[in-house]
């Protein structure tokens, strides 16, 4: 069928977003709506001596100055990290309060002080900046290592030494002895960049408070409007959930950071609240940079020991993570649970051991973007794979060949239970896409233009679709992390598709309706998606994780399951033949071969008609389902990055890049590439580009376009995306998942190419022209070039 | 305050505003077009590009009282009863994600198509990722970009 699954279908959703409908949070206006601006600190770390507001309160256009102070005496709960992990000696984590308007301290630039309410925004603006704020400064630890050095300054008084927690996966005395008695040993220091994720558009807030219902709605740029909810009313004590709705509408691109609940989405609706106004609050790209939760900003030491042939006997990773000033919503699973479970990369290691301290910092709150954990995983053991076959002078590829895991299911030494793959198949794919064979001349011929070429491999793979809701509760989470769906066929035969997923760019409006077509036989314009409103469906856990095509999508197919049981009730009744006789397709409902046959719409009529229906049915045709998944996915994948290097200037170009990636069951190829390049791109900008840069007193330094460098065009190739697909053993439609995988295993395939092409290994990311061309002066290898 | 008048798609607009109003604030607040975005404060993203006179103007770096007695031309304008093919083109080809910088980059391209094909010049996809220097996506890698707007360069 041309619209069902593994159609490049063209996406329903594209119109209003060329013509200019799109309907995003800050294109909302409301009746009575006025604006927030907020008081942030300039200070990374300070006593707040005092708030004198009386100037801006007597500004023009101003309607109130709101404080710490007020939102505390109104009962609004801090924030708060969801999920628990315990140190090593069974402690738990260190959560230091974080309140949505500061009160006594402020831990970094951008922590927010107090809020003032304007008729307009330029007059909120302009009375935030007369609000004056009395510090006393502090010292300041705007680093891990200034963090966990001696003497160094407490952020949280409950976190002794800014440690939060001290955390172990795997066996250390198994992995230390196997290092011992390894007849080669890779040991490398690794830094993974702090980031900035910038989705293009920045995060906004409309709130309404409705003092004749006690409601509130809450516009707002999330990727779970369901969790926000729930999180608001539950723990920020906001509003009871049954009288707070959130709605998501059109959103410009999340890549984690619009997971989580931030101050300013509590603060707009208490401030609704307290001024019965309805209240706009919209980031300026600045503040972007000084409040969006960062990803990354690990520092590890790893060890990876072989024997004699090759093969990994064992591996020791050691990391400090770095988690700014406070603990955001997911930000304890990422260095842990989405990092050190994936360890074992597509390798079969017999032991391995990771430790992780994690610490504050005077910086935003670090968290999940675009991979977490994971790509920090993949860096980690794609570099230290590189690294020791060149040590070894073995070829690289031929090293990963040799320590493939290669029988599934498999059960690897940090917790992840593989379901299915051919990761030799990847390799091959890949590199007889790249030409791998051709690489020695592409070299030479541009060595003869002066170019140093290199070639680099990462063989990732990554957890998605987390996750069975009982596993990550054994291990912390304060939440199950299943999916909701509704299947609603109405009386002429049209279909809405009710999701707790939310799409901010991923085309759930075409790749669902594609599933749900393909399933009944019906047309994909007869289906509509609806998501992103806790008024309409009822419970979701939203879009994260790649986890919309394994577990959201499970769900509407258990949804479907339900309503075809009814379905060929309803058909065998009238027709009367065996409900296992029929067939759905082209819009019929029919008994092959014969003429007993109903349109898809006479079902649908029959059952709100209900004149003639099986004795006992309910009438209606809607059916509800949650899916909890009993696995995460494995995608995995091979990529190959060609770089050239000007040896005069360090500048290095990506010519070529080949991604192979098995995503398991695909729904829409189009949509999938468009994944993967957006990805790639991602993570080419943390190899090459991106570094979101604190100085020593904790002032960020890259905070605007104009000092961090977004990938842009010219920065990257297209790209070769190719697919070795098996399907998932563990999910209805066979999907593992295609959000993060770009971005996961290409910072380690640049990187492997740079260090190929200079010959010097100690470079980090980002390989800016400076560093490289630096790298180069050392090794000496810009002077063979030239 | 200033009276500013300026022809919009089409349609004559005349509004009193502050003096510091930019025009892309013009655009979305006084006129309720919100098809033209705002993803940055440094003109940097390109997410509010609209024509001015037919050049490719970032609406965030120009004053509405610039504009006076200007034809503007902005996302919601581009579409003459069907979709313009640089529109198509974006569709066709999944040039789009989230569709944030989707109007910035509709705009921009059609204006680099027109400059390169009045003055002769072959747009080859070097030329199109040059060309787009001024405009930022974060979701597609600009892979079905550069293929969309190769493809309405072929059509227009």
């Amino acid at each position: 069928m041309s619209e069902g699954i593994g159609a490049p279908v063209k996406r329903k959703e594209d119109k209003r977003f060329i013509t200019g409908k799109g309907k995003y949070t800050d294109d909302i206006r409301m009746e009575n709506q006025a604006y927030a601006a907020f008081v942030r600190s300039p200070h990374a770390h300070a006593h707040i001596q005092g708030i004198e507001a009386s100037a801006a309160e007597g500004m023009s256009g101003v309607i109130a100055v709101l404080t710490g102070a007020q939102l505390t005496d109104d009962g609004i709960g801090n924030l708060i990290c969801g999920w628990a992990i315990s140190s090593k000696d069974g402690s738990p984590m260190n959560m230091g309060a974080w309140s949505a308007l500061a009160t006594g301290k402020v831990r970094y630039v951008g922590d927010a002080v107090a809020v003032v309410i304007a008729e307009s925004k330029d007059e909120a603006q302009a009375a935030a900046e007369a609000v004056e704020v009395s510090y006393s400064e502090l010292p300041v630890a705007a680093s891990i290592a200034a963090a966990l050095a001696d003497g160094a300054p407490e952020i949280h008084e409950n976190a002794p030494g800014n440690v939060i927690y001290d955390w172990e996966l795997g066996d250390g005395d198994a992995t230390e002895a196997a290092l011992a008695g390894a007849a080669h040993v890779t040991e490398m220091d690794i830094t993974n960049n702090r980031l900035a994720p910038n989705a293009m558009e920045p995060r906004s807030a409309v709130a309404t408070y409705d003092d004749a219902e006690d409601h509130y709605t809450l516009y707002s740029t999330s990727q779970n409007p369901h969790v926000a909810r729930l999180v608001l009313s539950a723990f920020y004590q906001v509003a009871p959930e049954h009288k707070l709705r959130v709605i998501a509408p059109d959103v410009g691109g999340g890549f984690g950071s619009k997971i989580y609940i931030y101050p300013e989405e509590i603060v707009c609706l208490w401030a609704s609240m307290k001024t019965r106004r309805s209240v706009k609050w919209t980031a300026e790209r600045t503040e972007s940079f000084l409040t969006d939760a960062h990803g990354r900003d690990h520092v590890t030491r790893a060890r990876m020991g072989f024997d004699a042939d090759g093969r990994i006997v064992g591996f020791k990773v050691s990391t400090k993570a770095n988690f700014g000033a406070y603990m955001s919503l997911f930000s304890s699973a990422v260095p842990t649970y989405l990092y050190a479970t994936l360890l074992s990369g597509t390798y079969d290691i017999p032991a391995i051991h990771c430790e992780v301290l994690a610490c504050y910092t005077n910086t935003v709150p670090v968290d999940a973007y675009r991979g977490a954990g994971r790509p920090e995983a993949s860096f980690v053991v794609e570099r230290l794979m590189e690294t020791a076959a060149r040590e070894m002078g073995k070829d690289p590829a031929e090293l990963r060949r040799a320590n493939f895991v290669r029988e599934f299911p498999y059960q690897t030494q940090v917790i992840m239970n593989y379901d299915s793959g051919d990761f030799e198949g990847n390799m091959n794919q890949a590199m007889e896409a790249a030409d791998w064979a051709g690489f020695a001349a592409r070299k030479a011929e541009a060595a003869n233009r002066g170019k140093l070429r290199g070639v680099g491999m990462a063989c990732y793979i990554e957890a998605c679709g987390i996750a069975p809701s009982a596993a990550v509760g054994s291990l912390g989470a304060g939440v199950g992390l299943w999916e909701s769906a509704e299947v609603r066929v109405n009386p002429v035969g049209t279909i809405e598709v009710l999701t707790g997923s939310h799409s901010h760019g991923q085309g759930h409006e075409t790749t669902f309706a594609q599933v749900v077509a393909e399933r009944f036989g019906v047309p994909l314009d007869s289906i509509q998606i609806v998501h992103g409103d806790t008024d309409k469906v009822q419970f979701g856990m939203g879009t994260y994780g790649s986890r919309s095509g394994p577990v959201g999508i499970s769900a509407i197919v258990k949804a479907c399951d339900k309503v075809e049981v009814k379905v060929r009730k309803i058909a065998a009744h009238l027709l009367e033949c065996d409900p296992d006789e029929l067939v759905m397709e082209d819009s019929q409902v029919k008994v092959p071969g014969t003429n007993k046959a109903l349109g898809w719409h006479e079902v649908g009529l029959a059952a709100y008609t209900a004149h003639n229906l099986p004795a006992d049915m309910e009438p209606g045709l809607k059916e509800g389902a949650f899916y909890d998944p009993e696995n995460f996915t494995f995608p995995m994948g091979c990529f190959i990055a060609e770089v050239e290097i000007d040896p005069g200037t360090g500048k290095t170009d990506v010519v070529k890049f080949v991604a192979s990636d098995d995503f398991g069951v695909i729904i829409n190829p189009m949509i999938v590439e468009g994944q993967v390049h957006g990805g790639i791109a991602q993570g080419v900008g943390q190899a090459l580009l991106e570094e979101m840069v604190y100085d020593e007193s904790g002032q960020p330094v890259s905070g605007s376009y104009m000092d961090y460098t977004m990938p842009r065009a010219e920065d990257v190739p297209s790209f070769v995306v190719e697919h070795h697909n098996t399907r998932c053993a563990t999910n209805p439609l066979g999907i593992k998942g295609c959000g993060e995988a770009g971005a996961i295993g290409s910072p380690p395939a640049v990187i492997n190419a740079i260090t190929d092409a200079i010959g010097n290994n100690d470079i980090s990311m980002p390989a800016t022209s400076a560093k490289v061309w630096a790298a180069i002066r050392a090794s000496g290898t810009g002077m063979a070039a030239e | 305050m200033t009276i500013v008048s300026m022809t919009v798609n089409g349609t004559a607009a005349s509004a009193d505003v502050e003096d510091r109003t930019l025009l892309v604030d013009y655009i979305r607040e006084h006129l309720r077009l919100t098809g033209t975005h705002v993803g940055c404060d440094t003109s940097q993203c390109g997410t509010c590009v609209v024509h001015v006179d037919g050049k490719a103007v970032k609406s965030c770096t120009m004053l509405a009282a610039a504009a006076e007695g200007a034809e503007v031309t902005t996302i919601e304008g581009v579409a003459n009863g069907e979709l313009h093919p640089m529109q198509r083109a974006f569709n066709d080809n999944h040039g789009l994600q989230c569709g944030f910088c989707t109007p910035g980059m509709i705009m921009s391209g059609i204006d680099m198509v027109n400059r390169y094909k009045a003055a002769g010049r072959e747009l080859d996809e070097a030329a199109i990722r040059h060309e787009l220097e001024g405009n930022i996506c974060r979701c597609t890698g600009y892979h079905n970009i550069v293929k969309s707007i190769a493809q309405a360069a072929s059509e227009m």
